[in-house]
């Protein structure tokens, strides 16, 4: 009796039917400095344990996740006649970058109740706390407007392409002005708009090099960065004082 | 040419920085001014941070300052017994100007008050130079008109602990330079600036100075002033971008050289007209943008306390 239970919850729940193997172009994102944004290519195919068979439409999600920090969004009015700052609204989760690439638009392969559970829309992976629930509406549209404009938001609603409903593949640009940190590449696999496979990867995006020397010892030496940067600075003016008047002469 | 500068974490052209250090340079070596007024607004239009633009706009002074004040050194048209008095003052000014700065971002209008103060402060000045200057060419245009006279006696005169500053040729009390030199490094650590445009009209009108020494004298005293800000900079915030410095103080040290030999050649009353000019062209640029309604009304600011 219980093995037959056993097996009928085997035949219920069939764990991982379909499953996600990844590649990506590249381990890390290095910059350097002549850094001007990149791009990670981000592919793979769906490995099936048995025939295809279509219970529904496949949907394939892939979303890169900036370090969180928390962002003050400020908005202006008129008071005096001069614009100035008066609202303001701390938004408490806030990804420095994030993409949203689909093979269709989002609401085709993906249910309203699963994206509240798993954040993977634009709204709903930046919370903010405070104000009320409609004014704060209009801070977090404030920043992904502001964070779209400077590419660190974006939304491709066709920005994965399927091919044989096994290989997939999604082009995602980084803009120059990225936030170092470990940047979270997530791929969701859906049928039906219900979440069937997950596969999660990390790709640390790093200063080198010189950058990398300058960042440390600014943060770590501060002092000697300072006494640094002012001899490079007298050096200079030096310099340019003393080609200029033997040039006059 | 991209380059990706690390302090300030974006990615700008290189011949734009270039380019805004020479123009920004030459008007710096012209007038004597540090240029930072200009400079400090021209990097936030560009996309670097406020703080970063700041911090790393004293820096570049420096280099330009000192290139300038060389030229200055070699034609004997720096008084630097007045510069010493300016820069006790201005180190004073520097220290509590920090503090009030500190104590606003807290209260956390600062931008407000930069922007009022730039407005304020140029458009004061520049009104007033650019009266002066216009009188002072009318006066000497006039056939056998007498040549211009300074007022020989004001209140300045009339203060205790003189002293005598002979390349200036004054014999005055310290306690003006002094002030002088406070206030020019109270606005210096708020606004981001060398404080040149407020230093040389200062100097001309308040303390009596020849023209001639002004510019030497308060390129002197705004190398050591900014200096200070930038050590100050550096070891508090880290927003001192040596990358985005030197990018800037290359175009900034040849621009100055360029300025300093353009200056000589231009006549006194001349100089001030056009220094009048550039300085209501950034307040009226500044007060339009504070009237105007914003293209965008929402701003992001870094997290935390507010």
């Amino acid at each position: 009796m219980i093995r037959l239970v056993v097996l009928l919850l085997l035949l219920a729940v069939p764990a991982k039917a379909e499953e996600i193997v990844l590649g990506l172009s590249q381990d890390e994102v290095a910059i350097t400095a002549t850094f001007e944004g990149s791009e990670i290519l981000i592919f793979g195919a769906i490995k099936r344990d048995g025939p295809v068979e279509v219970p529904g439409d496949l949907g394939v999600i892939v979303t890169i996740a900036g370090p969180d920090e928390p962002v003050t969004v400020r908005k202006k009015d008129r008071r005096l006649g001069i614009w100035v700052n008066t609202e303001a609204v701390e938004i408490e989760v806030a990804p420095t970058f994030y993409a949203v690439a689909t093979n269709r638009p989002l609401d085709e392969i993906l249910t309203s109740t699963e994206d509240l559970n798993t954040r993977i829309s634009m709204q709903r992976a930046i919370r903010s706390v405070g104000a009320t629930a409609e004014s704060a509406q209009n801070f977090t549209d404030a920043l992904i407007r502001i964070r779209a404009s400077q590419g660190l938001y974006q939304t491709i609603p066709e920005g994965v392409s399927v091919a044989e409903e096994a290989l997939f593949r999604a082009l995602i640009p980084l803009p120059a002005n990225l936030t170092e940190g470990d940047y979270v590449a997530e791929i969701y696999l859906t049928r039906d708009k219900r979440i069937i496979d997950l596969y999660t990867t990390s790709i640390p995006v790093k200063k080198v090099g010189l950058e990398r020397w300058l960042y440390n010892l600014a943060h770590e030496n501060p002092f000697l960065y300072g006494l640094m940067s002012l001899s490079i600075a007298i050096a200079a003016g030096w310099g340019a004082s003393a080609a200029f008047s033997a040039f006059r002469r | 040419m991209q380059i990706y500068l690390p302090i300030a974490e974006v990615s700008v052209n290189i011949f734009l920085l270039l380019g805004l250090g020479g123009i920004v340079g030459v008007l710096s070596g012209m007038f004597g001014v540090g240029g930072g007024f200009l400079m400090t607004p021209l990097l936030f239009f560009i996309g670097i941070p406020p703080a970063v633009a700041v911090a790393t706009e004293a820096n570049q002074i420096v280099a330009s300052s000192f290139s300038g004040v060389l030229a200055h050194l070699k034609r004997k048209t720096v008084d630097l017994r007045m510069g010493t008095v300016l820069l006790i003052g201005g180190l004073i000014g520097s220290g509590l100007g920090i503090i009030l700065f500190n104590y606003l971002k807290a209260l956390g209008q600062v931008e407000l008050l930069v922007q009022l103060c730039y407005v304020v402060f140029l458009g004061m000045i520049g009104t007033m130079m650019f009266i002066e200057s216009l009188n002072a060419i009318r006066r000497s245009s006039k056939p056998g008109g007498a040549a211009p006279k300074r007022r020989k006696h004001n209140w300045v005169h009339n203060l205790p602990f003189k002293m005598k500053f002979r390349v200036s040729g004054l014999y005055i009390s310290v306690i003006p330079p002094l002030m002088v030199g406070i206030l020019v490094g109270v606005l210096a650590a708020i606004m981001g600036v060398g404080g040149g445009f407020i230093m040389v009209p200062a100097m001309i009108y308040l303390l009596g100075m020849p023209t001639k020494v002004v510019v030497g004298t308060s390129l002197f005293q705004i190398i050591f002033v900014t200096a200070f800000t930038t050590m100050l900079h550096a070891t508090t915030n880290f927003t001192v971008d040596v990358v985005l410095a030197v990018l800037l103080l290359v175009g900034g040290v040849i621009g100055a050289q360029i300025g300093t030999r353009i200056g000589v050649k231009m006549k006194a009353e001349q100089l001030r007209i056009w220094l009048a000019i550039m300085v209501l062209a950034v307040c009226g640029k500044l007060a339009f943008d504070l009237l105007v309604m914003p293209a965008e009304l929402f701003s992001l600011g870094a997290g935390g306390h507010s």
